[in-house]
């Protein structure tokens, strides 16, 4: 139940906006369901209409509208790879294809591991620093820029150790 | 006040309309079709589709002085813009130049055309919208006649995707115009399908549970401008151009929604004609262009099938068994003659103005007393100051007010919520005061609670707020009559220029609706509220002609059990008591002689000496007088299922040989108002007419003042109505069917009746400390023997509930989904249902669906027990 | 041929450092005009300095941002100011980083834009993206609310002034402003129908000023020095400085600020260090994804970058993100690369957008692929021209743009690519995926 886990950050969402007007407050909701497993499940959004007093419906349609809400388990970390005009004219379109044949794995598709999955996204609003690219995870989103498929393997290979990390302390308790 | 007037010309045409119509709809009144997807008639534009483009010029304007430039010849000099403009969302202005025909505006129309033939599926060979297809008709229409979109580079998407069991949705053949999201949102208050992901993949869905959970499901179907939408009901049944249509009234509720039955002849049923569908007939005093589901997917019992009586059933030897009319009729007229005032004539709403016309009368014939079997009281005050003729919904706005009271709106007759908030959406002061939340509450500018068995001392507190002559108020009203917003309330009530209430019996028997009228009455003479168009009392009573009943002079006992089981003998028609309350059992007690007439051999009839089989009300032909007083007439869709309908050989004469003459034709089901008819004839009583349903009604009409002057001719007239629909533009309005049957007529009010009546019982009424109340409530998609026979909404039906407060629930242990035991102080009989829980009702309330075989006719003590 | 450098109004923190940090900004003359207008001023007065000073939105339309604020209506109450952080047009990275290094000029040009139209509440709408930017907003909000630049009884006076962050989830629509407001109110961000524009019905349906990051940033500066010292700079119809994001195909590229009127070629050569490895320039994108292609020749390259000179060269100033095209791209694999673009960002509303986007990608994805004959070119032509002028918003409209002036300027582009001229590949150039 997000009522229980996030009541203090439920709090400070619902604070920003009118009393009458809490429907605004389904964007910020969804991301903090996203927060643990980097998708939103039904229950999820039936808990958010409850919340906001409107239905799952249209809390759907807005996980369905936006592109960073996912209604399905892809991998815990998104590598987003902006390949739009300005970036592709620096390179991105190889550069990204070249880190998905060293990952094993398509544009869209998530490694064996379900940790990291590779997407082509359109313009970040960082063009003059292609390739770069974005990791989204339940925790927020980062901009990593003039990257290299070396730096990019890098950077995975932390995030699995994190993830390694956390799921040895997680099996402690 | 009148609207400014506007003048423009419209592809040629002069047009004068009310400032701030939109320019498509101008088109429309004088013929000029601007064709349509997004736009429909009874919502705000949104101008999505783009299908609706015209070129627009408008006067131009001098700058300097403000006056219109002209051309040489003093014309006006009118300047066109560079982009063609959507007709749907533009108001027209004075000057304006509409050309809908140009070859700009015929590009505009091919290009969209052709863009939504890029990914709509080449099928209409076996589309159920095929024949009665906007988006067919449109391209054929203005459309290019050709397409360049690459066959085989067609999107494919899912063909059969269940919105729930009710409606099926074709995701090809959606053409994104959203009339069905905003209709669910807007009209029906029930945003449950939206619109997911975005550009060529948006598609409807729904998230609700059950799918597409709505009582207004089926209206969608209707405005889709494609075959996207469609019911589980009709979907691969029927081709619209194999259907007939004939002119109905729905008889679920006393709305009287204008229907359209669709009929077609089918082998399978021995070439007989057999109903495909339902759909809502236009009249805008009544439903619009809109229906309920209940009234679309719950006319299977009216069908058909083996279950039907087909014969007379006489007891013999202990046993009903096959008997023919004249041995049945001969019986019966043979048990009547003598009883006198032992004879008690039950009948229900359900029943025609007819029908009951002509029980009443043979019922008094013979002595006897005639009874309305309902479950609420009040008409006798509602024939006085109901509606005056002139009353519509559609009327009210800013200057009235309406007070909703001891009703759950949407579930007792849903039409009126719709109406009632689309007024409240106007302007109309809404007042909704109940014991519970209802849906619209949502809408309500005074939201009042009152304690639960205090609906009518509710109503009285109003009237204290307002007048000198104070009604004396219980102590558990005090607290809602000091409130500011009782005094609020009462006093929007009094100062509005036009005020109606409509009154329910959502907790209440007859005894608390009896006094809840009176109250209600008496508040609307105090406030002057009564006798002219759109002020007056509504009851929104259970069967669909209560209110002819009541006009008729039907009345129920305020002690029904007692005076059944005091009869001698019983003609019951159209009720089934011991289905409803096994406590009637007693009234059968083998002695007095029992005579039922009805569609189904229901539990009474099981009981009866003799069982008369009626016709359908889709069988024969009929009126109803709706809650709002409107006298609407059914025409037959079907042939009854025996025989032709009886012919009299030579009618008036005493004793006619009526039956002898045509026993063979007569053996199948009689409408309802016959068989009376017949019975009068074998007893001898004068002035009974049985050949047709106009017959009977022009003698109603010439023994009934408040129906006098009114023929069924009068009741078939037509004018013509905005928005206009059904016609070989069903992309305006969708499919919803023109009006040419007959758009009713309103009942005159009985004169004098109005004066200050004495104030009602209206004694404080307080919840136990221990055990419950259990009040009766009303669910649409009710567990009567009607509604069971629509398969398809068993599920929405579901099984016998109670619905219980949260504090109530947990002080028992009990959640959403346990059962409990729950005991009849006064009878000691028990009976394990489920629960639901509602966080918002008191502690020791308990809500029992009205025919969902709880024998919980008013407010009854209960003792709760969990059951697991 | 190049002019005296002046030196950073809305890049300052270029030369000034932390000035992300209150106490920098503040040393740096920071809120005075905020307190100038709050205390000295009434809120008209703001405004008509504004309207003054000739400012432009910078978020691509370039309407007066004095006289838009005029336009709020003062019979319906209460009022919003809604910034426009979505940045998210292709080739667009300005308003990024002036939040990012100069947020409290951007916050105080918020909180004067409230106090000029009374407003009590503003939302920062950003995109979803500026995750870990608007955590460090939030940080600045409180770090003022601290300070007693924003909260209740601003100054000692009746004012008071909240702003807030709201985050997108990715959808391009929501720049447009009345999809913003959409989204906002937690509905899909597609765009409504206007009139009635947002001064008349905004957020909540309520009066609200929506301005571009940029513009806003402006107005502190503008209050402060004046509408003359404004106007000095830029051209007549197009006063002030603005930041030229560039990208593309260029040694620098960058956000560069400097006065509206500056010559493409001053921006792409002079600033921008020229077309790499020594290649021609071909064309120039002017407003991102949403511009046509301006042929890059020297008339061209001669253009004042302002509101009204780049029309004269068939394309919009917008929001002066400046996409460098050398003579080693195809512009068949370029417009693929835009019309997927729109097709995934079409919001799906009207008819036109979301299926002609749909329909063109189909035949650009067919053309840059070596896959299609002339007549599919034909076709997309048709079809881009079938869109123009019918679509609800100016997405669909821009997603023509590139096709259009692609077909028209670059015809033997495409006859390359329908095999009708042979020439041997010139780059290599993976097909667009989205
Ligand atoms: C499809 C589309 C996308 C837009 N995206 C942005 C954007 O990302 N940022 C922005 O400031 N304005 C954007 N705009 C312009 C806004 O609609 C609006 O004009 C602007 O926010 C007004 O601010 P200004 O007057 O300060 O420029 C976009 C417009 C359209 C039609
Ligand atoms: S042009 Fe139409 S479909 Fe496209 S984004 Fe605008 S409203 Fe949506
Ligand atoms: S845009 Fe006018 S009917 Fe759809």
């Amino acid at each position: 139940m997000l009522a229980e886990k996030y009541a203090q950050e439920i709090q400070t969402i619902l604070a920003k906006y009118p009393p009458d007007q809490r429907r605004s407050a389904v964007m910020p909701l969804l991301y903090l369901a996203q927060r643990d497993k980097m998708y939103v499940n039904r229950e999820d959004m039936a808990e958010i209409a409850e919340i906001l007093g409107i239905t799952p419906t249209e809390v759907a349609s807005i996980v369905g509208f936006y592109s960073l809400y996912y209604e399905e388990q892809k991998g815990k970390y998104h590598i987003q790879v902006c390949t739009d005009l300005p970036c592709a004219l620096r390179g991105a379109d190889r550069f990204m294809q070249e880190l998905c044949a060293r990952l094993n794995i398509r544009p869209g598709e998530t490694t064996a591991d379900g940790l990291i999955t590779v997407e082509p996204v359109m313009c970040l609003a960082a063009c003059d620093k292609a390739p770069m690219f974005q990791v989204q995870s339940g925790a927020g989103l980062s901009y990593y820029e003039n990257q290299t498929v070396e730096s990019a393997l890098a950077l995975i290979e932390q995030l699995r150790l994190d993830a390694a990390r956390k799921r040895g302390r997680d099996s402690h308790v | 006040m009148m609207a400014k007037m506007v003048s423009l010309t419209i592809d040629g045409k002069h047009v004068e309309v009310p400032e701030g119509t939109l320019v498509v709809n101008a088109a429309k009144k004088v013929g000029v079709d601007i064709p349509v997807f997004c736009y429909h008639p009874k919502m705000e534009p949104v101008g999505m589709c783009r299908m609706c483009l015209v070129e627009i010029g408008r006067p131009m304007i001098d700058r300097a002085t403000g006056q219109p430039l002209r051309e040489e010849d003093g014309s006006l000099k009118i300047q066109f813009g560079p982009k063609l403009e959507t007709a749907c969302t533009t108001p027209v202005s004075e000057g304006m130049v509409v050309l809908g025909a140009t070859e700009k505006a015929k590009a505009g129309r091919e290009d969209n055309l052709e863009f939504l033939q890029t990914s709509h599926p080449l099928d209409c060979l076996i589309c159920d919208k095929g024949g009665e297809c906007p988006l067919q008709n449109l391209t054929m229409g203005f459309g290019p006649g050709e397409s360049r979109y690459l066959y085989d580079e067609k999107k494919h998407l899912a063909k059969h995707v269940p919105l729930g069991e009710l409606i099926y949705l074709d995701r090809e053949r959606c053409i994104q115009c959203g009339r069905c999201v905003r209709f669910q949102d807007l009209i029906a208050a029930d945003p449950v399908i939206g619109f997911s992901q975005r550009g060529r993949s948006l598609q409807i869905v729904t998230y609700s549970e059950p799918g597409f959970d709505s009582y207004w499901s089926g209206n969608t179907t209707d405005i889709c401008p494609v075959g996207a939408l469609t019911t589980t009901d009709f979907r691969f049944r029927a081709r619209p151009w194999e259907l007939r249509a004939a002119a109905s009234i729905c008889n679920h509720c006393p709305v009287g929604c204008n229907l359209t039955l669709n009929v077609r002849r089918e082998a399978v049923s021995g070439g007989k004609w057999v109903v495909k569908r339902v759909m809502p007939r236009q009249n805008e005093a009544v439903n619009e262009i809109w229906i309920c589901d209940k009234g679309r997917l719950g006319y299977h019992f009216g069908r058909q099938n083996a279950e039907r009586l087909k014969k007379p059933l006489v007891r013999k030897n202990g046993e009903l068994q096959s008997a023919t009319w004249e041995e049945a009729l001969e019986l019966v007229a043979e048990r009547f003659q003598g009883v006198g005032s032992g004879l008690i004539t039950l009948a229900s709403g359900r029943l025609s103005n007819e029908d009951l016309f002509n029980l009443g009368k043979l019922t008094q014939s013979l002595g006897g007393r005639s009874l309305l079997y309902t479950s609420m009281a009040g008409g006798d005050l509602t024939t006085q100051i109901g509606f005056a003729p002139g009353t519509n919904f559609a009327d009210m706005g800013k200057e009235s007010a309406i007070l909703v009271v001891g009703s759950d709106l949407e579930e007792e007759a849903p039409l009126w919520w719709l109406r009632v908030r689309q007024a409240a959406k106007r302007g109309a002061t809404l007042i909704v005061l109940n014991a519970r939340n209802t849906k619209l509450d949502r809408d309500a500018h005074y939201s009042l609670r009152f304690p639960f068995g205090m609906a009518a001392a509710a109503v009285l507190a109003l009237v204290n707020a307002l007048s000198p002559k104070r009604p004396e108020l219980p102590e558990s009203i005090q607290e809602l009559a000091r409130s500011n917003e009782l005094k609020g309330a009462a006093k929007a009530f009094a100062e509005a220029k036009d005020a109606v209430i409509l009154f329910g019996s959502d907790g209440m028997g007859l005894a608390e609706t009896q006094a809840l009228a009176q109250a209600c009455a008496n508040l609307l003479l105090t406030t002057d509220h009564f006798g002219r168009p759109n002020n007056g009392l509504l009851g929104v009573w259970p069967r669909a002609n209560d209110q002819g009943a009541w006009e008729l002079g039907w009345q129920p006992s305020m002690n029904l059990p007692a005076d059944l089981a005091q009869a001698q003998a019983l003609y019951i028609v159209a009720a089934d008591p011991v289905s409803d309350d096994p406590a009637y059992l007693n009234a059968f007690d083998g002695q007095k002689f029992v005579v039922v007439q009805d569609l189904y051999l229901s539990q009474t009839a099981r009981l009866a000496d003799v069982v008369f089989p009626a016709q359908s009300w889709m069988e024969r032909e009929g009126s109803y007088t709706s809650g709002e007083r409107r006298v609407q007439r059914y025409y037959p869709a079907l042939q009854p299922i025996a025989a032709l309908p009886p012919r009299v050989e030579s009618p008036g004469t005493r004793r006619a040989p009526l039956l002898t003459g045509l026993r063979a034709e007569l053996d199948g089901p009689q409408a309802d108002f016959a068989i009376p008819a017949y019975l009068a004839e074998k007893l001898g009583f004068e002035g009974f007419a049985h050949a047709s349903a106009s017959l009977v009604f022009a003698r109603l009409a010439a023994e009934t003042p408040s129906f006098s002057g009114l023929t069924y001719q009068k009741l078939a007239e037509v004018h013509e109505q905005w928005p206009i629909v059904g016609r070989a533009d069903m992309y305006y309005g969708g499919t919803a069917y023109e009006n040419t049957q007959g758009l009713g007529a309103q009942l005159a009010l009985a004169q004098n009746g109005a004066s200050l009546l004495s104030w009602p019982q209206a004694a404080d009424f307080k919840l136990p400390k221990l055990g419950g109340i259990a009040f009766p409530i009303t669910r649409l998609y009710d567990r009567g023997a009607t509604l069971m026979h629509s398969q398809l909404l068993h599920k929405r039906i579901g099984e016998p509930y109670i619905v219980l407060g949260e504090q109530e629930a947990n002080r028992l242990k009990i959640s959403q989904g346990g059962f409990v035991r729950l005991t009849f102080t006064e009878s000691q009989q028990s009976v394990v249902v489920q629960v639901k829980v509602d966080k918002n009702l008191p502690e020791r309330v308990v809500l029992a669906p009205r025919s969902f075989g709880l024998p919980v006719s008013g407010p009854t003590p209960v003792e709760l027990k969990s059951a697991g | 041929m190049s002019k005296e450098k002046l030196p950073y109004f809305l890049l300052r923190h270029r030369e000034i450092p932390d000035l992300d940090n209150l106490e920098v900004y503040r040393r740096n003359g920071g809120f005075q005009a905020f307190e100038k207008a709050v205390t000295q001023m009434e809120p008209t007065a703001v405004t008509e300095v504004v309207k003054a000073s000739g400012l432009r939105g910078r978020g691509g339309a370039g309407f007066p941002t004095g006289l838009k604020w005029s336009f709020i209506d003062n019979k319906n109450w209460p009022h919003y100011v809604v910034a426009n952080a979505d940045e998210s047009e292709p080739g667009t990275f300005k308003d990024r980083e002036i939040m990012e290094g100069n947020p409290y000029q951007f916050l105080e040009g918020v909180a004067i834009c409230a106090y000029a139209v009374q407003a009590n509440a503003a939302y920062i709408y950003l995109r979803g993206e500026f995750w870990d930017l608007a955590a460090r907003l939030d940080q600045h909000i409180a770090a003022l609310e601290a300070a007693g630049l924003l909260g209740e009884n601003l100054f000692g006076t009746k004012y008071s002034l909240r702003i807030y962050t709201h985050l997108g989830a990715g959808a391009y629509i929501c720049g447009e402003e009345t999809a913003l407001l959409e989204s906002l109110e937690g509905k899909l961000g597609q765009p409504r129908l206007r009139p009635p524009f947002p001064p008349s019905y905004g957020l909540y349906g309520k009066p609200t000023i929506v301005n571009n990051v940029e513009t806003l940033t402006n107005v502190p500066l503008i209050i402060e020095k004046g509408a003359d010292w404004y106007r000095s700079m830029g051209t007549e119809k197009s006063p002030g400085v603005k930041i030229f994001s560039l990208s593309g195909c260029i040694n620098k590229p960058g956000n560069y600020e400097l006065p509206l009127g500056t010559t493409f070629r001053e921006l792409i050569f002079e600033h921008g260090g020229g077309i790499p490895q020594g290649r021609n320039i071909k064309a120039i994108m002017a407003a991102g994804a949403s511009s046509s292609l301006i042929v890059a020749d020297e008339r061209a390259l001669d253009t004042p970058m302002d509101y009204e000179s780049v029309p004269s060269v068939g394309a919009q100033l917008g929001s002066a993100s400046v996409i460098v095209i050398d003579d080693s791209v195809s512009i068949p694999w370029l417009i693929d690369k835009t019309t997927h673009f729109f097709r995934h960002e079409s919001c799906g509303k009207c008819t036109p957008c979301r299926e002609g986007t749909f329909w063109m990608s189909h035949l650009t994805e067919r053309i840059a692929n070596g896959r299609a004959r002339r007549e599919d070119v034909e076709l997309l032509y048709d079809v881009a021209s079938q869109i123009r002028g019918k679509c609800l918003c100016a997405l669909g409209e821009f997603s023509i743009e590139a096709v259009l002036s692609g077909i028209e300027r670059f015809r033997s582009d495409f006859d390359v690519a329908v095999g009708e001229i042979q020439v041997a590949a010139q780059v290599e150039q993976v097909p667009a995926s989205d």
